[in-house]
């Protein structure tokens, strides 16, 4: 019997029939009885000491159960979790989950209510009151290091400083004919999942169960027991349907916290969902990077060093994963290019802003964007196609393996053959024509070619580097998988998904791993009390590390059912081969299926003596190496002279995401990416006033695009399989993101550079593509 | 408190509601029809999409006194007899959702601006579809599965 | 988020609607409610009572009145689009209709709630302005006329006194000889125009015998772009067009927010004023 390979089909989504049709499970759509509704009262001030808090109007009021302020938690609240002390000199400043005696940024908690629905609570919220003693607010990263500026936090707002030095920087500069010098500011970004942050949290007295819209169920449940000191093992964390997350639910929260400890004190179930505003406020941001680069390089093109020097804003705290960002993108400043020498320098600067952290691509779009603008700068100072000065750098293809400057080691690619095929697909020579026609012309309506060849680490990762970077938990991931005694299979995954299709994806791959059909296959996962082991979702790491854990349960599946197939047809082990999903005794007809094998464990009436009488297996799999997605990125941008509108007019990506699984999902990642990736390039960027207010707290201000803003996006790929898993896999989340943002605004001043323009800030807004233009015809 | 009557998927309901209560906060809290989230507090983002007498409102941005004696359709009153509508079933073929989150506005903002257009160019997909905000897929799936979910409709309508 | 607790009357009659809003200063009218539920939704407006006028026929609908078109105030954006005799006898107001919001708020949002909330982001505003639109206001007392120019008096402010309510807007045909066009200019389709300007222009031989500019978002009102349209008077088709336009933004006040400056927005009104002219005559 010869069964399709699953792997490389576009298979429908196994999820879609639930969430079409309504049949959802958000954390807001559950309920539970005698559910109260919480709602907290943040505070308007950036800085300010906290003195007196009265939320004794609020407790009065029809339907309001209790109000607390963080004096009421003070004892047992603890502090939020940062997991990743970058360095030895870190700072990590105590984190209340409800300001006690200062608040530090707008948006920080100072009480809360619980109310019989959200209605009433909202009405309470503004019977409380709260006076403040204001304090400087400090939103400045460069003022906030200077001598004498007003502190955030007592120990000062330094929180860290890591130097990484690779290769003789100074002989790679000296003497250099070329040196681009350049500051790139990526500015704060709102993460923006669909599906606002919620938490519903019960107990029936001694244990606890928390939904909450979250990545991360596992580690989520580790941290709550640490921060609130209830035991571990009587805590229960699910994530259900969750909407989105792109690295923003990849956080221990304050409102998780406190809805625990709200279940605690009042012995009822209780529900917080937050709007939209709020979670602009309060959802941690992403980026937020001032970036000095230098590049040397010979006058042929030929790099010979970079140094990297960063200012970091953390804002008002450290989170879960705050001060790893940044460095997330030490090594990939280098990207794709071979060079002498490499410097990284990162300062991460306490703000009295909301805190920063992971948002999709979490410090890779921030080091590709620096990488591939100065790329492209270099060409221009050069006079050479931006083409031409990656391809004199980067590494070749016959190359691989090959350890970067950065000392990460590429273990596979083929950036010649993604950049040719996205040449052709672009039409690039014909766009630099009619550029070159509209340059003449003087049409005010000028073409830009943007190009961006990328690479990321992800697959996040294997454990002993993320124990040399003292980040607080390994990189593994474990998968159970079940055979039940009608021969379907349960696979239960310690990664969590929220979008991404891991049920279907998962079920292809076990479909071919123990020849059962993709309908058998059925995939577990967001439970602590189902997956008991896992370390969620983020970090494109879910298929290049979990879904091996579940090749490498299924193996073991199948080596248990060879010893019983093996008993059972009286042959040796060895004298079986295992096809479609049937041991076979070599040149016999004498078989019996998977589904057969399941049901003799089952039944265990035949089972050889000292064997355990289960095909089920559970494997852990960390990753030896991370692994390194790639691709050319080609975006053509006209932009408007007259009134700085940029419009994108095509877009072709061809990426090498090694072995595809599902090219459908993999085309729906690569979409998504670049969307966002445009958006910070373009449209995205939370603003703060000079008194600390964020002034982007609604979707009518911080502008999202639709789809009457995007043009089509022109895929293909190539395929350069990883060696770091067997199945080739490298990981397709954050691909998109990290390469568009650079691709875009490389266009838009490509379009502009005969004007004498050779950078805009993000986003390329018009006014601020017009104000260069501005600056240059005065 | 004001008594209304709204049917919401082929059901007629009589309820007293506060006279503030929204529409979106009508269907999930108190009739239990929680396939229409909500996403945003300024009616950006369409994720609350219902029809409100055969059109598309954000339900957000209505109150539930306003839909008194209306008929309303959600993502939930879509399919018949237990089968997706055509649109359902082309952003399940065309893959053109991820998270799902914004997904039921979306399919009933699909619907919608086919009323006006059962042919749209790609164009006039992207702009009828300017008042929902997905996050996950560009869009470009959406598109393809309006396109789609357009000629299976019009074969529907068009078959004897 | 939540709206605060109001009450909510749904008056049979305008003259019911009338006798409400003048027994209580904190009334307030709700006619489709899409630009008043965000302001309740974030608690940025506090009112007493909610009038619901929504629904009142004789507010609502596009009736061909000879010389003009008259637009009841309850007509949906939509309906207000669909109408063949906005097409036909006010070409503008479709034009510009058909980029407020999005579909589903065109379904919900009125013709008159945007004009009485004046905001001079909308887009509507500066439309009737440019057509010396007349509003028609009724209260107890009964009905008056009010000239565009006199109806949108600051930020968020119309000539509206307490107790009336607008009935519907009085919109001139322009009849033959004339072009529209409506040039809006945002970040993001479903982002408030940066500046807009609606033009209804009048050719003669070549040339353009009147040209009627309003500007949107260029100040707290919507405004006539005045010296434009004088220098526009008898100018001929072709390149004298884009000088002319070169006092679009003149006598303006444009507000600087998280999108645009003042002198950015004075220079794209002279750009898009250009453009919308260029358009309206039919220049290619």
């Amino acid at each position: 019997m010869t069964v399709e390979q699953e792997i490389g089909r576009p298979r429908r989504r196994k999820e879609d029939a639930r969430l079409l049709t309504g049949r959802t499970r958000w954390t807001d759509n559950l309920s539970r009885a005698g559910m109260l509704h919480v709602m907290f009262l943040r505070s308007p001030m950036a800085h300010a000491r906290i003195t007196r808090v009265d939320v004794s109007g609020a407790r009065e009021l029809p339907g309001v159960v209790a109000a607390f302020s963080g004096q009421d938690f003070a004892a047992e609240q603890g502090s939020l979790p940062c997991a990743w002390p970058v360095s030895e000199d870190i700072v990590i400043p105590d984190h209340p989950p409800m300001a006690v005696s200062e608040v530090r940024y707008v948006g920080e908690a100072v009480a809360c209510v619980v109310a019989t629905d959200r209605y009433r609570a909202a009405d309470a919220l503004e019977a409380i009151d709260v006076e403040y003693d204001p304090l400087p607010a400090v939103l400045d990263m460069t003022e906030a290091l200077m001598d004498g500026s007003p502190k955030v936090h007592e120990a000062g707002n330094r929180a860290f400083h890591v130097k990484i030095e690779s290769g003789d920087v100074k002989a790679a500069f000296r003497d250099a004919p070329v040196v681009i010098d350049r500051t790139y500011v990526q500015q704060r970004l709102i993460p923006s999942a669909m599906e606002p942050r919620a938490v519903l949290a019960d107990t029936d007295g001694d244990s606890f169960t928390m939904w909450s819209a979250t990545q991360i169920p596992h580690i989520l449940r580790v941290m709550l027991a640490v921060v609130t000191g209830i035991p571990e093992h009587k805590i229960r964390v699910i994530a259900p349907d969750v909407g989105g997350g792109f690295g923003s639910k990849l956080q221990v929260t304050a409102e998780e916290v406190l809805c625990l400890l709200l279940a605690r004190k009042l012995g009822r179930p209780v529900k917080w969902t937050e709007s939209r505003s709020e979670g602009n406020l309060t959802v941690h941001h992403g980026r937020d990077q001032i970036q000095h680069i230098r590049l040397a390089a010979d006058a042929d093109g030929r790099l010979r060093g970079l140094q990297v020097d960063l200012l970091a804003d953390m804002g008002a705290y450290l989170m879960l994963v705050t001060p790893g960002i940044p460095m997330l993108g030490a090594s990939m400043f280098n990207g794709i290019y071979k060079m002498d020498a490499y410097e990284f320098g990162c300062t991460g600067v306490f703000t009295t802003k909301m805190p920063t952290d992971a948002y999709r691509g979490a410090g890779r779009p921030e080091a590709t964007f620096a990488i591939e603008r100065v790329m492209d700068e270099l060409a221009a100072e050069l006079r050479m196609d931006p083409v031409e000065v990656r391809r004199r750098n980067w590494i070749r293809h016959d190359e691989f393996p090959y350890t970067t400057i950065s000392g990460l080691t590429y273990d596979s690619g083929n950036y010649e053959a993604a950049t040719d095929r996205a040449l052709a697909l672009f039409g690039y020579d014909k766009l630099r024509a009619e550029q070159a026609d509209r340059r003449d012309r003087g049409d005010p309506v000028q073409l830009g070619i943007g190009v961006s060849t990328y690479t990321e680490m992800c697959g996040l990762a294997p454990s002993r580097m993320l124990g040399e970077a003292r980040y607080a938990a390994g990189g593994w991931e474990h998968a159970s998988v079940r055979m039940l005694p009608t021969g379907k299979v349960e696979v239960v995954t310690g990664t969590s998904p929220h979008g991404q299709g891991h049920v279907t994806a998962w079920s292809q791959i076990v479909a071919d791993a123990l020849g059962v059909p993709f309908e058998d296959v059925t995939v577990l996962h967001g439970d602590t009390a189902i997956a008991h082991k896992g370390m969620d979702t983020y970090g494109s790491r879910s298929l290049a590390v979990g879904a091996i854990a579940v090749v490498k349960a299924c193996d073991k599946v199948r080596e248990k059912a060879r010893k019983l197939a093996a008993h059972l047809l009286e042959c040796s082990p060895d004298d079986l081969e295992f096809e479609g999903g049937a041991f076979q005794v070599r040149g016999t007809d004498q078989r019996r299926t998977i589904q057969e094998l399941a049901y003799a464990s089952f039944t265990a009436h035949d089972v050889p003596d000292g064997v355990e009488a289960r095909l089920d297996s559970d494997a852990t799999f960390d990753p030896e190496n991370y692994s390194f997605p790639h691709g050319t990125h080609l975006c053509a941008a006209e932009v408007d002279t007259e009134t700085g509108m940029v419009r994108i007019r095509s877009y072709v990506a061809v990426d090498d995401v090694g072995t595809v699984v599902n090219p459908l999902i993999v085309e729906g990642q690569v979409h998504g990416g670049i969307a966002q990736g445009i958006a910070q390039a373009l449209f995205e960027e939370a603003v703060y006033d000079a008194e600390g207010n964020l002034l982007t707290t609604t979707m009518a201000d911080y502008l999202l695009p639709s789809a009457a803003d995007l043009p089509d996006f022109q895929l293909d790929r190539t395929e350069s399989p990883a060696t770091s898993n067997p199945l080739g896999v490298k990981g397709v989340g954050e691909t998109g993101t990290i390469a568009s943002t650079p691709a875009v605004v490389n266009a838009v001043v490509d379009a502009l550079r005969p004007r004498g323009i050779h950078d805009i800030q993000m986003p390329c807004t018009p006014e601020r593509v017009w104000r260069s233009l501005e600056g240059e015809r005065r | 408190m004001p008594r209304i009557t709204v049917t919401v998927d082929g059901i007629a309901y009589e309820e007293d509601v506060e006279p503030r209560l929204l529409l979106v906060h009508l269907l999930r809290e108190k009739l239990g029809k929680t396939g229409t989230p909500v996403g945003c507090d300024t009616s950006n983002c369409g994720a609350c999409t219902v029809m409100l007498d055969g059109a598309s409102v954000k339900s957000c941005s209505v109150l539930a006194v306003q839909a008194d004696g209306c008929d309303v359709v959600t993502i939930e009153g879509l399919g018949v007899n237990g089968s997706m509508h055509p649109m359902q079933r082309a952003f399940h073929e065309e893959h053109a959702l991820q998270c799902g989150y914004c997904t039921p506005g979306m399919v009933m903002a699909a619907i919608d601006l086919l009323r006006d257009d059962p042919e749209p160019s790609e164009e006039a997909i992207r702009q009828g579809l300017e008042g929902n905000l997905c996050r996950c897929t560009g869009y470009c799936n959406i598109v393809k599965a309006v396109r789609r979910g357009a000629q299976e409709m019009g074969r529907t309508v068009s078959a004897p | 988020m939540i709206p605060a607790r109001f009450d909510y009357v749904r008056p049979g009659s305008v003259a019911e609607a009338c006798q409400a809003l003048a027994s209580d200063e904190d009334a307030k009218v709700l006619a489709g409610g899409q630009s008043l539920l965000p302001l309740l939704r974030l608690r940025l407006a506090y009112p007493s009572t909610l009038v619901d006028v929504g629904r009142l026929p004789e507010l609502k609908g596009v009736h061909d009145r000879g010389d003009h078109v008259f637009i009841g105030a309850m007509t949906t954006h939509d309906e207000v689009v669909r109408s063949p005799v906005v097409r036909d006898g006010c070409p503008l107001v479709a034009l510009a209709a058909a980029t407020v919001a999005d579909r589903a708020i065109r379904h919900r949002g009125t013709f008159g709630g945007s004009l009485a909330h004046a905001d001079p982001a909308g887009d509507l505003p500066a439309v009737v302005l440019a057509l010396d639109g007349v509003l028609v206001a009724r209260s107890e007392e009964g009905e008056r006329d009010i000239p565009a120019a006199d109806f949108f008096v600051d930020y968020l402010e119309s000539s509206l006194a307490p107790g009336e309510i607008l009935a519907g807007v009085k919109l001139p045909k322009l009849g033959a000889g004339w072009g529209f066009h409506y040039e809006k200019f945002h970040r993001t389709a479903q982002a408030w125009a940066i500046v807009g300007v609606a033009v209804a222009l009048k050719r003669s031989n070549g040339a353009i015998a009147e040209a009627r500019i309003g500007l949107t978002n260029m100040g707290p009102t919507p405004v006539r772009a005045r010296a434009a349209e004088a220098a526009l008077r008898g100018v001929e088709l072709g390149d004298q067009v884009r000088q002319a336009c070169e006092g679009a933004a003149e006598g303006t006040s444009p507000p600087s927010d998280l999108h645009a400056q003042p002198d950015y927005r004075r220079h794209l009104a002279q750009v898009l004023t250009h453009r919308a002219v260029r358009a309206a005559s039919g220049s290619p």
